[in-house]
């Protein structure tokens, strides 16, 4: 057996070929690696499942981060929602909202789960949170969902990059919507097929997405990309879970992400030093954090 | 990487090498220390001197040093904490030459006087590097039981301190050897696969020609 896949081909094969679920091909493939037993791995998934759902409920709109950019809108999305004035249904309404609330929990020195990053932490928990609160699903197939998320990531990782400052920030905000799609799609009850192009779905709406952070903060615009990479994640299922196919194949789409991030320069990848990390309201953020 | 490298650590934001990776550095640094903190000094480089502030960076260190790991949530309260026991805590920054762009240099002193320097690097994710031990270039991450050895730099310590562990069925994974000059002290960093016992360090600590000893143990408390 395979350690570790480094195409999503791979895991589906091995699903298909073995008759057994997309998620329990990487279950297996962490207890080869670790050498631990199925049960532990998977109550290990189940602690970052709950540690996701006590870092949502933990959120605290009083917070502001040390700049003072980032805070409160995770509130404003909630008041909002609970109006009934919202333009997205509630499925949507509430994904937004979640996924705001971790990234502001983030930059507040809260604790989250890096989902793959601490930068994207908000994206899968809204996604799956949401769902499973909405849908009432049982927490053990939230778990096999948030396996489906790691098997995702782990090709990802291993085939492109999963670091802001290696591939730019469709590494990281692309990565977790591409994660978080193929989840949903799991969820939804979707084949093989199905989840590996949601991925790709998403992936390819985050090509090219650069790492501008102001001032070098995992703030702005860090928070309110969580929510485009959730909303990005539902949608790329939905056409998933409709039968569209994404015509470039779901690896080749993760290649091109590796090619790609190479490709854009070093001021674009979390060193701060281009795009809006230079606007003049940035540099004035930046000046004021080092005085 | 492995699974819960993707989705995990749980750890406090907002930065896994700004924050959790300074966490790191201070709790590796602290059990290297061997006794409880006096007083630190923190001196910064590179990044984590430009943009430690808006990252937390200086309050994880200090969480760290506190033995505080990297997902507890008492991390922003850090500085608090360390006045309420006692502790000393100085900043500044730090002059290394050509070190990692997220590094540190902790000059830690203990309640009984022992003395440590560590320069800590945060080489992306959370996963860090010791570079430097008392003005000795190392290399270890503090993901596995480490044994430093100080020695002056005659031979017969190397095998001394590997049949030991032989002895203890301690498994060496990595090996190092490092000297400040010929025939000076030298440092051997060993990561190794178990636990090395108590009664061990305690042993090497009175062999001839060992200067210092210093251990890193994965378990709490230690
Ligand atoms: S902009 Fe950069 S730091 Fe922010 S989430 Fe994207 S990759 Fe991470």
């Amino acid at each position: 057996m395979t350690m570790s896949f480094e195409k999503l081909h791979e895991i589906a094969d091995c699903a298909l070929e073995r008759h057994i679920p997309f998620w329990k091909v990487i279950l297996e493939d962490d207890c080869t690696e670790r050498n631990i037993s199925a049960e532990e791995s998977f109550e290990t998934m189940r602690r970052m499942y709950r540690a996701m759902k006590e870092a949502d409920e933990a959120y605290d709109a009083e917070l502001r981060s040390a700049s003072g950019m980032a805070g409160g809108d995770g509130a404003k999305l909630e008041q909002f929602r609970m109006q009934g004035s919202h333009l997205v249904g509630d499925y949507l309404s509430e994904v937004m909202e979640k996924a705001v609330k971790m990234a502001e929990s983030n930059a507040c020195m809260r604790r989250i789960v890096a989902a793959p990053t601490a930068g994207s932490c908000g994206v899968i928990p809204a996604v799956l949170l949401t769902y499973e609160k909405q849908k009432g699903t049982e927490e053990d197939r939230m778990v096999e969902a948030l396996f489906v998320a790691a098997g995702i990531g782990e090709v990802i990782a291993a085939s492109a990059s999963i670091a802001g400052a290696e591939g730019g920030c469709q590494a990281e905000i692309g990565s977790a919507s591409a994660m978080a799609a193929g989840s949903v799609t799991y969820l939804e009850n979707g084949g093989e097929e199905d989840i590996v192009h949601a991925a790709a779905l998403a992936l390819k709406n985050m090509l090219g997405l650069t790492c501008d952070p102001v001032a070098g903060l995992v703030e702005v615009p860090c928070i309110k990309r969580n929510v485009s990479g959730a909303v990005n994640a539902v949608t790329s299922a939905q056409m998933a879970l409709a039968g569209i196919r994404s015509v470039i194949p779901p690896d080749e789409v993760i290649d091109s992400m590796r090619r790609i991030g190479k490709l854009l320069p070093a001021c674009l990848r979390e060193t701060s030093q281009e795009g809006l990390a230079t606007t003049p309201t940035g540099q004035q953020v930046a000046k004021r954090m080092r005085g | 990487m492995n699974v819960f490298d993707i989705i995990g650590p749980v750890m406090v934001g907002p930065s896994s090498s700004h924050t959790a990776g300074a966490v790191k550095i201070g709790y590796v640094s602290r059990k290297l220390l061997a006794e409880p903190l006096k007083k630190a000094e923190i001196l910064l480089y590179g990044s984590f001197l430009a943009t430690g502030k808006g990252h937390g960076t200086t309050l994880a260190l200090v969480a760290g040093l506190l033995g505080m790991k990297t997902d507890d949530s008492r991390i922003p309260d850090s500085m608090r904490i360390a006045e309420e026991r006692g502790i000393e805590i100085i900043f500044g920054e730090a002059e290394l030459r050509d070190a990692h762009p997220n590094s540190v240099q902790l000059i830690l002193t203990g309640i009984d006087g022992r003395k440590l320097e560590v320069v800590g690097e945060s080489i992306g994710g959370s996963r860090i590097n010791i570079a430097g031990i008392d003005g000795i270039s190392t290399n270890f991450s503090g993901d596995y039981p480490t044994l430093i050895v100080h020695n002056l730099d005659q031979p017969g310590h190397v095998a001394e301190v590997t049949s030991m562990l032989a002895h203890k069925s301690v498994n060496i994974a990595t090996m190092q050897l490092y000297r400040a000059s010929r025939g000076g002290y030298a440092v051997m960093v060993i990561e190794c696969d178990q636990e090395v016992p108590k009664e061990s360090i305690a042993w090497l600590e009175h062999l001839e020609g060992v200067q210092k000893v210093t251990y890193y143990s994965l378990k709490d408390g230690e």
